[in-house]
């Protein structure tokens, strides 16, 4: 049993936000990017079912681009067997990242794809859902737990308000990862460091990348500022507040 | 413009809330530009198409009354390819999330994600997704058929909420390969609170930076005898239980009085507190977007705001 765990890398929302010169793409001069937070609980969760011996082998996979050898080193330090890196190209939306996946994963023994459920720029829809389509395999979103027998997975995916449906799924598939059944680990930095020197990073070429979304901003903008909230000065205009609105 | 198809979404026989905002939204696009509102139902929903009335007809596949990713997606695929509608729109939802990007991924036309708002124009329609947590909007326009996922709460529900009799027609969908079986539903487990029934909450999020700090938040709960809350992270970091989760994947509350510490507002957390009657914002990033939702708010540290807070209140 092999897992493809899929990483992309997104702007850390810590930071302030601008719009480029063209109006319609985010500035990423000076901004810090940093895992998808939900492709980190996939790789969680991939690394779970490894060690509960449901699975064989989990290999990290992400499009070449800056620290990307670092990300898939600390992967490796958390339990990741193996790490792909695709070149030769630079996908533009999730339509492309999708493909350029497709076209490395058709050709590969995988009984399970693994991304993140959704990340913060997925304007064109979402990997997860998309890549299953490519490769004609079925596919579960939002799932946050995976248990595996013979050739089926049973997953659990939630809807809202805390409920959740369980689905028995045919391998191959692709699931959007949520959450793993426990928090992500980390990997101390000696670790990462002893992964870089011995350790290395397959590389495949991405190929076609086809057309892309079918769609493009006209415009981006930071949303405009209603009437907004009532900034308060200090503690007491805030205990007025709650008094007021008969919080004490 | 030609037709637009919704694509409805239920829940243990009933119709959730995003189904009418979608179907009011709809119908107001379609009156304005000549085409017509059209809801696909599943499984046994036909029977209540009377719900409906905002839309024009009704398109009934049948199939089964649990949804299931992979048979759902193929039988709105075949409606759309069948029906050629100029929009089609989705729930920005777990189930949505399935059908959208299938759908429209095999039909090879764009899918929009996470819309806030949508409009007609000249030679089709424009739509606003929320990006980057809410921090931007970018607006897209589409002159050819698309398929648009639309965020819980951008449109009102009460305008979709009418009831009526659309014709309803039956269609005899394609169901997929069945790789995908649905199982059962399971229900949330009991919190020891209800956090849809407390009167004041003291809500946490990731600004709350460690599990030990979360200490301090309920200190000020104990004196304002209010509930605990927090927002989705803290619930994957395993520092608080799903049954304190607001948002959409966790509770919808609405208390009077919601004290948001260190929650940046992703709209996935908005979903599911802005019908609080008072909120108020506690987060060092002025620019975050719970300041757009909260009616007070500090930008001070909140740790510092909550010891003073604290202190003045025991």
């Amino acid at each position: 049993m092999k897992i493809a765990v899929l990483l992309k890398k997104v702007p850390d929302l810590v930071e302030d936000l601008e719009v480029d010169a063209s109006g319609k793409e985010l500035d990423t001069d000076d901004i810090k990017f940093k895992l998808n937070e939900y492709d980190d609980h996939a790789l969680e969760e991939a690394i779970l079912l490894k060690e509960s011996g449901a699975v064989d082998e989990v290999v990290a996979m992400a499009v070449d681009g800056e620290d990307v050898d670092k990300m898939l080193f600390t992967a490796i330090a958390k339990g990741a067997d193996k790490a792909v890196k695709l070149t030769d190209g630079n996908p533009a939306d999730s339509h492309q990242l999708g493909k350029a996946f497709s076209n490395v994963l058709e050709s590969a023994n995988y009984d399970l794809v693994f991304t993140g459920v959704q990340s913060v720029d997925d304007r064109d829809g979402q990997l997860g859902p998309i890549l299953a389509s490519y490769l004609h395999v079925p596919c579960v979103s939002v799932v946050s737990g995976v248990a595996l027998s013979g050739e089926t997975a049973v997953v659990h995916k939630e809807y809202s308000g805390g409920m959740m449906a369980e689905f028995e799924v045919d391998l191959p598939a692709v699931l959007g990862i949520q959450a793993a059944k426990q928090a992500p680990r980390y990997a101390p930095v000696s670790k990462i460091r002893q992964v870089q020197e011995i350790a290395a990073i397959e590389e495949v070429s991405m190929g076609d990348l086809g057309s892309g979304a079918g769609s493009s901003v006209a415009s981006m903008a930071p949303p405009e500022k209603g009437v907004g909230a009532k900034i308060l000065d200090d503690v007491e205009a805030l205990m007025d507040v709650l008094k007021d609105k008969g919080a004490l | 413009m030609g037709d637009i198809l919704v694509i409805t979404e239920h829940l243990k026989g009933e119709f959730q809330d995003i189904t009418f905002e979608m179907v009011g939204r709809a119908k107001e696009m379609a009156d304005s530009s000549g085409g017509q509102c059209v809801a696909v139902t599943f499984g046994s929903m036909n029977e209540k198409a009377g719900e409906l009335g905002a839309a024009d007809s009704v398109i009934s596949v049948g199939g089964s009354d649990d949804f299931n990713p992979e048979s759902y997606a193929a039988a709105v695929q075949s409606v759309v390819s069948a029906k050629s509608p100029s929009l089609v729109m989705v729930g920005s939802t777990s189930m949505g999330m399935d059908i959208a990007n299938a759908v429209a991924t095999v039909l090879d036309i764009p899918t929009i994600s996470y819309c806030t708002d949508i409009n007609t124009s000249s030679s089709g329609f424009s739509c606003t997704s929320s990006m980057y947590g809410g921090k931007m909007n970018a607006v897209t326009n589409v002159d050819g058929s698309a398929v648009t996922m639309i965020l819980a709460g951008a449109f009102n529900a009460d305008a979709g909420r009418i009831s009526g009799s659309p014709t309803v027609e039956d269609f005899s969908a394609d169901f997929g390969a069945g790789k995908i079986r649905f199982k059962q539903l399971i229900e949330p487990e009991a919190g020891d609170v209800d956090i849809t029934q407390s009167e004041i909450l003291v809500a946490v999020g990731r600004g709350i930076g460690s599990k030990d700090d979360i200490e301090l938040a309920e200190e000020l709960a104990e004196v304002l005898d209010a509930d605990m809350a927090c927002s989705r992270p803290l619930v994957d970091a395993g520092w608080m239980p799903r049954a304190r989760q607001v948002g959409k994947s966790g509770m919808k509350v609405k208390p009077k009085v919601y004290i948001a510490l260190g929650i940046s507002g992703a709209p996935e957390h908005i979903e599911g507190m802005k019908s609080s009657s008072t909120i108020i914002a506690i987060n060092s990033d002025k620019n975050a977007p719970i300041f757009d939702v909260a009616h007070y708010g500090m930008t001070e540290d909140l740790f510092d705001v909550v010891e003073e807070l604290v202190e003045e209140l025991e």
